[in-house]
């Protein structure tokens, strides 16, 4: 049960390539009083794939679909990274060494506080973060980050 | 050259006494040999001494590339299994393909007029003929190896595909004869040019191509970038394969229908009634010779005209022009017959794709292209761009599998597919903007 608060709800949506999907979704959920927390886009040559954590998870799937986005739900873990050289890379070593896989990453964009956050994405989520907090690495609660 | 003097400059009341004697024949057949035909007949109330004359051709039932499916696979045979020698299939409109059968004779006859359409465009038993059709249940390339054989030339059976070898053989084996598809024999002049080959300096002096439709703008370019001789052939393999018709190198003006083994008629589509001669309609083919797959007022769904006039190459034997389009919504790419309702039944195969899709059919260079755009929704969305691409390239696979064609998948946002009233737009062929 412990495990579950430590997750964060990503909401992720399908875009064509092609000019003006992306500031259609930040105009629906700009509307929608949705603040984006933390966002990455993966593209191909076809295709991007924008992967989103909002103040508002259900309210802002909620918009998206009805303007017609085919939106999916991922849980992900974010990681509190020390802001210093070598500060990543210690948290990578961990998860190599017990084999745990990384699908993606991506930065959370933090004013306050001295350290990064890290938004993980990973197959197997309740391995990696019990790795992670016995190791010592602090993992920021889903409520938290929502609010961050 | 004119191979068969008799039966290709017959006067035409002989030639038309030949058609009703054989006509007569092959209804009586299929009368009592294939159950589709008797009932059909029985439906209509024909019996085989009603056909008097050519004219009472209307009284028999159509026959339609659909009722082949529904007597999927063998039902339209109308010899036993012991007396047939090969298969062929072409697509189907879903996934099955629709096979043909051939007797040791029919194959015979085959043969004989694929050698009668290789003398048409000029070629001689000495020639050396480079076939670059596929190999295969596609009867485009042994059709035409066995009339090659049959002419006494000398055949390269090199079948389609690796392109720079085959450009390659062109420059070392020196054939004077190029059989393929007219978009492959374009690509072959590109694919040389870059390669720095002086096609008009090779020996090649004839091209006979075919297995889609093709422009007078293309004979001309074809001729030039490969100085060569183009003439069009025509066939389908439920009528028999390549050689129900060709253009003489004589005239290159319609393609002479041997018509003393094929009875055509030109339909309206709409109204399925006849049209008179030089009107563009819908071909309609009685196989009057057929053996092992007799088909009576086989729909082709080509749209063509036929011109009875004598062609000054001597002939008497009608002519049909090239063809003009189809009636129904069959695509030809790169030589390969599709229709959207096969891509349709493959996409419904893969678990959570939705019925929403759209073809758009281009020309890259000399090369038809195929796109594929399916929806994604959430049963299939993902957040990883790879689980994605596997998806796209699973639908790619399985339409390659069973259509042969390769075809581009791009997953595309829901409802960005229009939406119609009645019926979806599933078709964009730019090809002819």
């Amino acid at each position: 049960m412990r495990g579950k608060t430590m997750k964060v709800e990503q909401i992720s949506v399908f875009l064509e390539n092609k000019a003006g999907r992306l500031a259609e979704v930040t105009r629906v959920l700009g509307e929608a009083g949705i603040n984006i927390r933390a966002l990455s886009l993966a593209d191909t040559t076809d295709f991007g794939i924008l992967r989103l954590i909002v103040d508002q998870y259900d309210k802002a799937r909620q918009v998206l679909k009805e303007k017609g986005f085919t939106v999916g739900k991922t849980e992900v873990v974010a990681v509190e990274v020390p802001d210093r050289p070598g500060g990543l890379a210690l948290v990578l070593q961990i998860l190599a060494r017990a084999g745990i896989n990384v699908e993606y990453m991506y930065a959370f964009v933090q004013h306050s506080g001295k350290n990064a956050v890290i938004i993980f994405r990973f197959d197997n989520l309740e391995d990696a973060i019990s790795l992670l907090q016995k190791e010592g690495i602090h993992i920021y609660k889903g409520e938290e980050v929502y609010r961050l | 050259m004119i191979r068969d003097v008799f039966s290709e400059t017959m006067p035409r009341e002989d030639l038309e006494a030949l058609q009703l004697r054989r006509l007569q024949a092959v209804v009586e057949r299929v009368y009592h040999l294939v159950p589709f035909y008797r009932r059909r007949m029985d439906e209509l109330e024909i019996k085989p001494e009603h056909i008097r004359t050519l004219e009472d051709l209307e009284l028999l039932p159509f026959t339609a590339k659909q009722d082949i499916r529904d007597n999927y696979p063998y039902g339209m045979f109308a010899t036993p299994m012991d007396q047939i020698v090969r298969i062929h299939a072409s697509s189907g409109t879903t996934g099955k393909p629709t096979p043909v059968a051939y007797t040791a004779r029919d194959l015979d006859i085959w043969s004989e007029l694929m050698a009668r359409t290789l003398a048409a465009a000029g070629a001689h038993r000495a020639d050396i003929i480079h076939n670059a059709y596929g190999y295969g249940l596609f009867t485009g390339g042994l059709g035409f190896h066995y009339g090659a054989e049959r002419l006494g030339a000398t055949v390269i059976p090199v079948s389609g595909g690796q392109t720079r070898r085959q450009i390659m053989l062109l420059q070392d084996f020196g054939p004077t004869v190029i059989t393929c598809t007219p978009s492959f024999a374009l690509y072959l002049a590109e694919v040389g040019q870059e390669m720095g080959v002086d096609f008009p300096g090779l020996k090649l002096r004839v091209g006979v191509f075919g297995a889609e439709p093709w422009t007078e703008g293309m004979r001309t370019e074809i001729e030039n970038r490969l100085g060569l001789d183009a003439l069009d052939i025509y066939g389908l393999s439920e009528i028999m394969g390549p050689g129900v018709s060709v253009e003489c190198i004589e005239a290159k003006n319609g393609l002479h229908l041997f018509e003393d083994h094929f009875l055509p008629e030109i339909i309206d589509p709409a109204t399925l009634n006849p049209l008179p001669p030089g009107e563009i309609g819908e071909l309609v083919i009685t196989t009057l010779t057929r053996e092992a797959f007799p088909l009576l007022r086989y729909r082709t769904r080509d749209l063509t005209a036929l011109n009875k006039a004598p062609c000054q190459c001597g002939r008497t034997i009608c002519r049909m022009s090239r063809l003009r389009g189809r009636s129904d919504d069959m695509l030809i790419i790169r030589g390969v017959n599709v229709f959207p309702s096969q891509i349709e039944s493959v996409i419904m195969e893969v678990p959570g794709v939705a019925p929403h899709y759209q073809l758009i059919v281009s020309r890259e260079g000399q090369l038809d292209n195929l796109e594929v755009q399916v929806e994604v929704d959430e049963a299939t969305f993902s957040d990883e761009v790879k689980q994605l691409q596997a998806l796209a390239q699973k639908i790619q696979k399985q339409i390659k599998d069973y259509l042969t064609v390769s075809v581009k998948v791009k997953l595309v946002e829901p409802r960005s597919i229009p939406r119609s009233e009645g019926k979806a737009k599933r078709v964009i062929d730019l090809r002819q903007q």
